[in-house]
């Protein structure tokens, strides 16, 4: 895969905001929101679906872990910046991560009796061209996407 | 309201149990997959069983979890397990996760509907 240095500051051409309860039926609602903003840009069927894919797992995270039995909002925040890149912010106000980076870790879950594979954040990175977590315990993380689309 | 897509078919043929899920596997519908397939499972106990996922749509790790936790089972009571004809989709978490190396992955090129 190629991995390219993304300007983080690069000009917003375009932007959307969604806000949502934590509930696992809004997950589908979601990718397909952010997907079908990204399809202005003309994004391969590929990019669109691991995109869409990336967006679930961050998504699922906030649901699953970020407020577990409790419920809060999910913030999404979807920016087409210059150069093609879509930058995807997902945000909530849950629990935080106590270790990002055990968090990130291939198969690391803290939930294996409710199936979940550990791979969540490996999906994100593989499908994406930068990942980037931030979270305080008790205040809630922000997970931002980059991802370059083909040169038109 | 947004309705997830999934749906589970099955077909039994000579002890072989043929689990045919199509639409999307997300943590949303992986929920109802499971407790569906696994109340089957557990009543009849079938010795072969081939998670068929030729018409998966999406699938993110969710999915993942729900294909081993149903290999895992399988095993426990001593049937014997197979994933066959994954969509591209389906395949790309597969790889990613390097199940191949536990799960049997099989291509039948049927054109089974």
């Amino acid at each position: 895969m190629n991995r390219t240095t993304i300007d983080y500051t690069a000009r917003v051409e375009n932007e959307l905001d969604l806000t949502m309860p934590s509930l696992s039926v809004n997950e589908g609602m979601a990718r397909a929101a952010v997907a079908a903003f990204c399809a202005q840009l003309n994004p391969t069927a590929v990019e669109l679906a691991d995109l869409k894919c990336a967006v679930s797992e961050a998504v699922t995270n906030c649901i699953v872990h970020a407020y577990r039995d409790t419920a809060g909002d999910i913030r999404i925040n979807v920016k087409l910046c210059e150069g093609r890149i879509v930058q995807v912010e997902i945000r909530d106000k849950g629990c935080g991560i106590a270790d990002v980076k055990k968090a990130r870790e291939p198969l690391y879950t803290t939930d294996a009796a409710g199936e979940r594979s550990g791979m969540g954040f490996t999906v994100m990175e593989s499908f994406c061209d930068s990942v980037r977590v931030s979270s305080r315990l008790g205040r809630g993380t922000s997970v931002i996407l980059l991802k370059r689309l083909h040169q038109a | 309201m947004i309705r997830t897509n999934h749906q589970i078919a099955y077909d039994d043929r000579d002890g072989v149990l043929v689990i045919r899920l199509s639409g999307e596997i997300d943590h949303h519908s992986a929920v109802n997959v499971r407790t569906h397939i696994d109340e089957k499972l557990l009543a009849e106990r079938p010795a072969r069983v081939c998670l068929d996922l030729s018409a998966i749509d999406f699938m993110d790790s969710s999915g993942l979890g729900l294909i081993m936790g149903r290999y895992s089972l399988v095993r426990r009571y001593g049937g014997n397990f197979t994933v066959i004809d994954p969509t591209p989709a389906a395949k790309k978490m597969i790889d990613l996760a390097g199940m191949e190396r536990m799960i049997p992955i099989h291509y039948t090129h049927s054109e089974r509907k």
